[in-house]
């Protein structure tokens, strides 16, 4: 095994972690900081079988990997703040029709065109209400290169296990540094893929509302002859308007994410058995919040970090336990607003112990930023 | 050889249709599963992926694999489809706002890329789902619910489009000539690569009336004295202002599919590596 370690990007972890977990098609459009995926994925897809495609937009790049999952590929596309706010529609797609695929949205700083090489988590709202409609994504965030490699193995296979678009969120910091890996070996890692049909071909149904359910998915060109819909359906994926069954349908695209919720929600503590401070965060500010953590211990102050590795579904629950002792809980992001301090808030017995650090000027969060709310 | 009914391809389930009395969907769709038909075509081996739109409406009656996509976005959804399993028969069947207006990007680049996917745009020269507004094959002067007053732009030429934009194959008939459409469709679905069929089709319910077809009848002897050969065409002055259009099959190359190009592609990423 490589055990001495690999200079690799963060990017590059990513699209090295998706050729791990099986991925065989990319559709993409080129956009800064999420470009580098692009580049690695059409030199070393077609050395695999797989396929490379540049689309002519980001709309597009999201219809083919939906399609390509349809054929029966692990399917990806990756991009950057207004591409991903291009590609909504059809994320919104992939969850009607149940079908995996994944999406990374390498965070830049915006609004708009914004500061296209700039980091930022100004996403986290968007990541999980982006769309329109009713609807449940799974997003998950990485605060290092290793995690880069790992969760977008861990993207893939839920997507794979519960038909959900999943996306993977770095901000530009974590997609663009440079750190040492060592790359899982073959057979390390786990690899899910999708339960396929094992009925007579006549009674294959693409759907079950049935609440929890995540019906086995065909492929087109296989022998079960079926459909997808972007419309409202029946479980036979033709058009159906009764309120009974969209009420059904609805439901059963939280309920199957409910059910596998210790299988989807990813959280990592660090000294958060005894604190008195809690840092949450998630993305490059982890790293900070832990040397700001590791220099207050050493001084003499209980400070734990509770590190959001999946931002949604939110980890309400986790961060309420570990902030049980907690006389003070800051959260520390790239963004104007406390994104996910308002999620914090919502969560904890006693909001009023939250402190926030935030910037939004495309800098990052140090660990002295986060020292000063620990002070 | 027996009449091919193109019946195996129907889903029985989904009739009756929903579609306004005259209008050409039926009739398209009827070519379409006779022409699956004649060509031996396996269902399975078929997808179909509509848009939103009369014509997105198609794949209630089919009993063959379908994608059934977003508005506009159906060759891109089928472009992904069939780069990840060339060995499909993929037909897009989407209309004039759907395909060339919202979708004109997508129409233009799956042509360039000369992606092996067969495309029949049923043109009826308007938005017919949504109460018949102005698209981008609205003929300039006609009126729809957003000119009422005329057409103020000029629409496409469709066919011009695409095979300016690399297609392989381009067509176009008429909804009147269901045994010449069959025949189109034929021909699309064995060209290796970008295939168009563009499908001038009667709106009855909103188009005809509101530009003096007051008659399914009548917007269906109108399409039918437009349609000219090639040659009627040229020799006609002034044909396309008056309304006039070409049918047949305007374009017919053998140039080697975007899955064919990627695969000798790969093979040279292949013997490169080997070679090393």
């Amino acid at each position: 095994m490589n055990s001495v370690g690999t200079l690799m990007q963060g990017n590059e972890a990513i699209a090295k972690g998706a050729l791990y977990a099986g991925a065989s098609y990319y559709a993409g459009y080129p956009i800064t900081p999420s470009s580098e995926i692009a580049e690695i994925c059409s030199r070393e897809l077609p050395k695999r079988g797989g396929v490379f495609m540049q689309m002519e937009d980001e709309i597009a790049s999201m219809a083919a990997i939906i399609g390509a999952s349809a054929s029966g590929a692990k399917a990806f596309t990756a991009t950057s703040g207004p591409g991903f706010s291009l590609m909504q529609e059809h994320i919104s797609a992939a969850v009607i029709m149940e079908m995996p695929v994944v999406v990374v949205n390498v965070q830049r700083e915006g609004p708009c065109v914004g500061l296209a090489t700039k980091p930022a988590q100004a996403d986290i709202m968007q990541l999980r209400w982006g769309r329109h409609g009713d609807q449940a994504i799974v997003a998950l965030i990485p605060a290092t290169v290793r995690e880069c490699f790992e969760l977008a193995v861990k993207a893939f296979n839920i997507a794979e296990k519960y038909r959900v678009p999943v996306i993977l969120a770095p901000d530009e910091v974590v997609g663009h540094m440079r750190e040492s890996v060592v790359v899982p070996a073959p057979g390390e890692l786990e690899i899910v893929d999708r339960v396929r049909p094992t009925c007579a071909p006549g009674e294959y149904r693409p759907l079950d509302f049935t609440p929890g359910a995540v019906a086995p998915l065909a492929a087109f060109g296989s022998e079960y002859v079926f459909r997808m819909t972007a419309s409202m359906s029946g479980e036979d994926a033709c058009s159906n308007s009764d309120p009974a069954n969209a009420a059904r349908r609805v439901a059963q695209l939280y309920t199957k994410l409910e059910a596998g919720r210790e299988d989807i929600v990813l959280t990592r503590g660090y000294d958060t058995g005894d604190c008195d401070v809690l840092v949450v965060a998630a993305g490059s500010p982890v790293r900070a919040a832990r040397t700001a953590a590791r220099e207050a211990r050493a001084a003499g102050r209980k400070v734990g970090v509770l590190q959001i590795q999946t931002i949604w579904p939110f980890p309400g629950a986790e961060i309420n336990a570990c902030a049980a002792k907690a006389e003070r809980v800051v959260v520390a992001e790239m963004n104007y607003d406390g994104q996910i301090a308002g999620e914090v808030r919502k969560c904890l017995d006693d909001p009023s112990r939250i402190r926030t650090v935030n910037t939004f000027n495309g800098t990052i969060i140090t660990p002295g930023l986060i020292a000063e709310a620990l002070a | 050889m027996a009449h091919a009914t193109g019946r195996a391809y129907i889903r029985r389930e989904g009739l009756p249709h929903i579609s306004c009395a005259g209008c050409g969907n039926g009739i398209i769709a009827g070519a379409m599963a006779r022409a699956f038909e004649e060509l031996g075509l396996a269902r399975n081996e078929i997808v179909v992926v509509p848009g939103i739109g009369c014509s997105g409406t198609i794949n209630r009656y089919l009993n063959v694999n379908y994608l059934h996509s977003t508005h506009g976005r159906a060759l891109a959804f089928a472009t992904g489809i069939k780069a990840a399993n060339p060995a499909l028969n993929v037909v897009c069947f989407v209309g004039d706002g759907d395909g060339v207006t919202i979708g004109g990007n997508h129409l233009i680049h799956a042509a360039r890329r000369n992606m092996g996917i067969t495309v029949i745009l049923v043109n009826n020269y308007n938005y017919g789902m949504t109460g018949g507004q102005v698209s981008g094959a609205t003929p300039a002067d006609a009126r729809t619910s957003t000119t009422m007053m005329g057409n103020p732009e000029r629409g496409f030429d469709i066919c011009e489009l695409v095979r300016a934009a690399g297609a392989n194959f381009v067509a176009r008939e008429t909804a009147v000539a269901g045994v010449r459409l069959k025949k189109r469709i034929k021909e699309a679905l064995t060209n290796p690569g970008f295939s168009l069929l563009e499908v001038m089709s009667p709106c009855t319910t909103l188009f005809g009336p509101r530009n003096g077809k007051k008659t399914p009848v009548d917007m269906l002897r109108w399409l039918k004295e437009k349609a000219l050969s090639p040659e009627k065409f040229a020799k006609t002055e002034n044909a396309a202002a008056q309304g006039y259009f070409r049918v047949g099959t305007l374009a017919d190359e053998r140039a080697d599919s975007f899955s064919t190009r990627y695969e000798a592609m790969r093979r040279r990423v292949l013997d490169a590596a080997g070679g090393r």
